[in-house]
This record gives structure tokens, sequence and C-alpha cells, in this order.
């Protein structure tokens, strides 16, 4: 029996500002986690991934990152993942510090 | 200070117009990520975790009130009103937009300044003694010679694509503040019979494989520098790993061939480097260290330092462990300390910048130095001027009286801005900090480096820290390794691990434990941290960490 695959989500950051974004199910990029696309197969994941990675004029450095469902909507697994959700915790800044809801 | 010259202002210029047009063509979508990604590491911009990150170089740390000042510009027209001082003597913007970068980088050559070669596998700013010029201990001021080379690595053809990054650091005094044994070439002033020379190191490095740099030659006449460190540098280029970037740098390269076998190769291509050099350098260098002449400092009564002094404690506390001994017996060098109990080590507003940028000018000679150990410096400060550029500092929040102790921590930026980074260093900094504030006792406790590194990169030279710690991911949660006994000066070692990592709430009790034990072991308060480790050994600190006492500390 083959491994069971851990969802994921599609994340890079913008071009331009260098924000963290996540992939959505309508294809637009968006800055919070819970409005990702929760991939739950495998192959799906790929296909989404070379979607992401033939924008390169949109977002730099797209990768699949493990996420798991919530109440809002996917939620990070790694740590990592959930740092790149708020910003960093010296300061308010980041995605903490702006109530953005915009798309790219 | 070192003014540029025509041909150094239209080279920096011509690099950002050509910068300008990557990013342009890179935003219209003319060049692929893939292209564009040396284009802008050559110029110091990365992609970190949560933005771009312009990383910009302050030659061997020396700044004036002109670039302080464009530095705080900078940061609050582009950036979020805060820089970062890092561990290279750079400065880092973390929150510029792609688009703003020419523009920064422009406004960076308005005040001589760039941020080329601050990335790639290149020759990295030129770092140096902090207290250079101005040191009570100083053999000669080895800025001249940081420019120089600064002048002969820049865009030099040969070494634009070593095997990995190149650093090279130099100190004037044989008390070793630049940590030049941790250097791809360390370079410390020495004399032999009169003459001025180096003893060139070659071959130290903190990251995943820490070594100690060894001598390579003993005595290197001075006229003789540029040609032998191009004679190491293409034994490097030769010689160097290509095929694993883990095993590129030339500690490595050091490690494998052995020093006898680098240093007959150095000595069999010095020769023909030697006969390329036809005196130009020489000239050069003069002309560069008329540029380096020290300040006109003032004959003037100090009484004023020792009534305050004697008046105010708070004035005394700072002056005690915040100051060091100038060569004018009636001037001090003040150390600025941006290692505020609880701040993020390293930073200062665009505020504090201007704040120090003033006091530089009014009565500092117009000087500031960024220290590795990621706190700024007036070199070349009378005496009788030490209360009132307190009183400024204190004003500013920046008279935090710490300057060598135990919350004066060297931090890398860690996971959160780092996307090398495998755990947060600046929030343990921050709690460690806070708690020896708490605690009241790091006058008590006395010299103490504790460097904190958030990835084993090791930007944070914890190997170097009397306490070292050590951020890692452990099967995905943040886990902190703890190594002592590190040294960065003129006795360098590296530090040893203890044992187990602790997790991220449990690392500011552990290193609690290690400074209670260092004060229940020590013979005396002379004896420091280090001094006491040295002499017991690890089984009493490790006792503190791991055994029953020390656990039954942490419940």
């Amino acid at each position: 029996m083959s491994r069971r695959f851990t969802p994921k989500v599609v994340t890079a950051n913008a071009l331009a500002e260098g924000d963290v974004v996540y992939l959505t199910e309508d294809d637009r990029w968006s800055r919070h986690h819970f409005e990702a696309e929760l991939i739950e197969d495998e192959a799906h994941a790929d296909i989404r991934l070379l979607l992401a990675q033939s924008q390169p004029q949109t977002v730099v450095g797209a990768y699949l990152a493990d996420a798991r469902p919530g109440p809002r909507g996917p939620e990070p697994v790694h740590f990592r993942e959930a740092f790149r959700t708020r910003g960093p915790s010296n300061y308010p800044h980041g995605k903490q510090e702006t109530p953005a809801s915009s798309s790219l | 200070m070192y003014r540029y010259t025509e041909f150094d202002d239209s080279f920096v210029r011509n690099r950002v117009a050509q910068f300008r047009k990557q990013v342009e063509r890179r935003l219209a979508g003319a060049l692929t990520e893939d292209e564009f990604k040396p284009l802008r590491l050559m110029n110091g911009l990365y992609l970190q975790l949560h933005a771009y990150m312009l990383r910009v170089a302050i030659p061997y740390g020396t700044l004036d009130s002109r670039k302080m000042r464009q530095l705080a510009m900078i940061a609050e027209r582009w950036d979020k009103g805060y820089g970062h001082f890092t561990t290279r003597q750079n400065i880092q913007y973390n929150w510029p937009k792609l688009h703003d970068v020419p523009d920064m980088l422009d406004a960076l050559a308005d005040v001589e300044m760039h941020a080329i070669q601050t990335s790639g596998n290149t020759i990295r700013n030129v770092t140096a003694d902090h207290f250079a010029g101005a040191s009570a201990d100083e053999i000669a001021d080895p800025r001249p010679i940081a420019e120089l080379l600064r002048q002969w690595s820049t865009d030099h053809p040969e070494f634009q694509f070593l095997p990995r990054k190149f650093k090279i650091a130099i100190t004037g005094s044989p008390n070793d503040r630049a940590v030049t044994r941790a250097h791809d070439i360390g370079l410390r002033m020495v004399e032999r019979g009169g003459e001025p020379g180096f003893e060139v190191v070659v071959g130290g490095g903190l990251g995943r494989t820490p070594m100690l740099g060894q001598v390579i030659r003993a005595f290197l006449p001075r006229a003789d520098l540029l040609p032998y460190i191009e004679a190491i540098l293409a034994t490097y280029n030769a010689l160097g790993r290509r095929d694993n970037k883990f095993k590129a740098r030339i500690k490595i390269t050091v490690h494998e061939n052995g020093i006898d076998t680098i240093r007959e190769m150095v000595e069999a291509e010095f020769p023909h480097r030697r006969a390329q050099f036809q005196g130009g350098d020489q000239a050069l260098l003069r002309e560069i260290e008329a540029a380096f002449a020290p300040p006109a400092l003032r004959d003037a009564p100090s009484e004023a330092f020792e009534a305050a002094r004697a008046a105010d404690p708070v004035f005394r506390a700072w002056a005690d462990t915040n100051l060091a001994a100038h060569r004018h017996p009636d001037h001090a060098i003040i150390t600025i300390s941006l290692k505020a109990h609880g701040a993020t080590p390293g930073d200062a507003t665009a505020d504090q910048m201007r704040v120090m940028a003033d006091l530089a000018e009014r009565y500092g000679h117009d000087e500031l130095r960024i220290s590795h150990e990621q706190n700024v410096i007036l070199p070349h400060v009378h005496k009788g001027d030490l209360p009132a550029v307190h009183a400024a500092l204190r004003e500013a929040g920046l008279a935090t009286a710490n300057v060598g102790l135990a919350s004066d921590i060297i931090a890398c930026p860690g996971m959160d801005y780092c996307a090398l980074a495998t755990a947060r260093s600046i929030p343990v900094a921050q709690q460690i900090a806070t708690r020896i504030e708490d605690l009241k006792l790091e006058h008590d406790v006395g010299p103490l480096k504790i460097k904190i590194s958030g990835c084993i990169n090791a930007c944070g030279h914890h190997h170097v820290g009397h306490i070292g710690i050590l951020g890692l991911d452990r099967a995905g949660v943040e886990n902190y390794q703890i190594t002592l006994g590190g040294d960065g000066t003129e006795t360098a070692a590296i530090g040893e691990r203890a044992g187990p990592g602790f997790a991220y709430d449990e690392i500011v009790p552990a290193v609690e434990r290690l400074i209670l034990a260092y004060l229940d072991q020590r013979e005396s308060r002379e004896e420091s941290f280090l001094d006491a480790y040295r002499r017991l050994g690890p089984a009493p600190f490790k006792e503190a960490l791991y055994g029953k006492e020390g656990r039954r500390h942490a419940a």
C-alpha cells in the first residue's frame, strides 16, 4: 500500500512585494492561508504546482507545503509555514499588520 | 574617511543603472527568476521568508554622519523605519519592494555606498576591528588595508565565481576583536624588526563544519599583501570543491589538502603574482592612508567625566561597561548598545540612527563604526563630553549599560526573517535578555558572550560564544542545542556541544541554570565564565543543564 498523501497547499512569494501568497481553487493568489486550495490528491498537487510555476511574472519560488483542514480553511502544519502566515515575532509587521484582503 | 574617486562613483552608478534595467525586465517578464536571481544577488538583494531583503555593505564597519543619516532616510522612505546591523558589519533592510530597490541603491550611491558583493561566491565585505584607529592597544589602523582590499576585490574578474563565498577580516591589534580565526583569510598586523607586516591565517570558518584558521605565513611584508592574497585565492579557485556546496569553502580545501600542501602551492604561485605588481598598489595605499589620517584630538579638561562618574550611578554603570580605552588618555571609545533588554539585537530605528549621526558629528569627529557584535561605536569622544553624550543616548533609548555582558547577545535574524533558518533566534535572545534583566545579575556575572544562530550556517557565531545556541528543526519542532566554551578572540576556540537540545520554552531556563552554575563555581569575581569553564571543564555545566539539580531548578 502506498503511503497516505499529506494534504498540501501551493505557496510562493509575490514577485513585486515578496509577500507570501497561496493558490486558491479558482486560480487566484491569496495572501491568506485559509483561502488556499487544500489539495488532497498527489496528481492534482503536481498539476497545481505546474500552474503556479507557469506564472513567473506573478510569483517566485512556488512549492507544495503540508496543510490540514481547519474551521476557516486550510491551516499550516509546520511552524515555518505558520510563521509565513503571520510575519516575524519581534514586530507586528508582515501579514499581521495589514488586514489585507487583496489577491494579486 | 575614504572618499570615492570619479572612477568609484561612476562604477557604482553604472551598476545601479544596469540593475534598474534588470528589475524592469524581470517585472515585465523578459527575465525568468532563474536568470534574474544571480543578478539580484550580485546586488545584495535576497528573497526571504516574508519579503525581499537588501543587504548593504558597510566597508570595514566605518560610517560617517552623512552615511548614517542616509541609512535612516532609506529605512523610512522604502522600508519600515528601521535597519538591522549584522555580524558582517552590514545593514539589512527587511521589507523593500522589488521596484524600489534601484532607487534605494541610487540613494546609497549618493553617499558612496553600495550592496555589491554582499552575496554570491565572491569576496564579501572586508571586516575589521571596530575600534580601528582609536584603540590604545593598536599597532596600526587596519582600515587603509581593508579599503585597498575592497577596491582590489570589487568586480575582480578572476574572483567573481569562486567555489564559494569568501570572507576576509583584518585587525591591527594583538587583541583580536575581528574574529580573524573564523574567516577564510584572517590578517593580523604584526611587526618584525620594525618592519610592518601581517600574520596570514587561512581556512577558518564557522557554519556546519567549524574550523579555526591556520597560519599560512607568519610574517608577510606589507607590500606583498595583494599578490599573496591573490595567490591564496588562485590556489583555492583551482582546488576548491565545486562538486559539493557543503565542502566548497576554503576551510575544507585546507583541511582536505593539509596546510603544508596549500602553503607550498600558494608560495609557488606567489612569485608570478608578485611580478604583476609594479608598485601601483602601494601608491594607491598611500593615497588611501591619507584619507584615514587620525582626527585632531583636542586637549581639554575632562573633570566633567569624573564628576558625573562620582555623582550619577547610572552614568557610572554605563561608563564602566560601555567605554574602552582610547590611545589618547583624555578620550574614550563608546560602544552604543543596540541590545536594550527585550529588543531585537542589532536593530536601530531611523530616529536612533539620526541621534547617533548627530552625536558623531558633534562629539565624535564624525566617525561611527558598526561592530560584528551588532553594536555601534563612537570611536573618538573626549571624556569631558561623555556626560552629554550619555544623556542624549538615554533619551533615544540607546544607553543600555550591557556591552560585553550576558544580555549583549549576538543573534542572527533566524526564522523570523531568513529563508534558510531552521528555528527562530531573535525571540530567544529577547527572552534571555529580559530574564537576565529581571534577575539583575549581569553586572555581577561579568563578561559573558551568548551567541545565537537560527541554523547550522552560524551567522550568529554560536560556535565562538561562551554560551552558543543553535536553533534546529527536530521533527517539526524548534529545538535549541547549547555549545560551551567558544571564544572568538586571540585565544579562539570552538565551543563544545553540551548534549541534547532544549525545546523553545526550555532554552531560557537552561541558560539561566548555566549562569547560576557559574556563579556557584567561580573562584572569585575576577574569574570569568570562560575562565571557569576552562578550569572546570564541562561537567558542572552539564550537570546544571541535565542533572537532577538542574531539572529541579527548571521545575
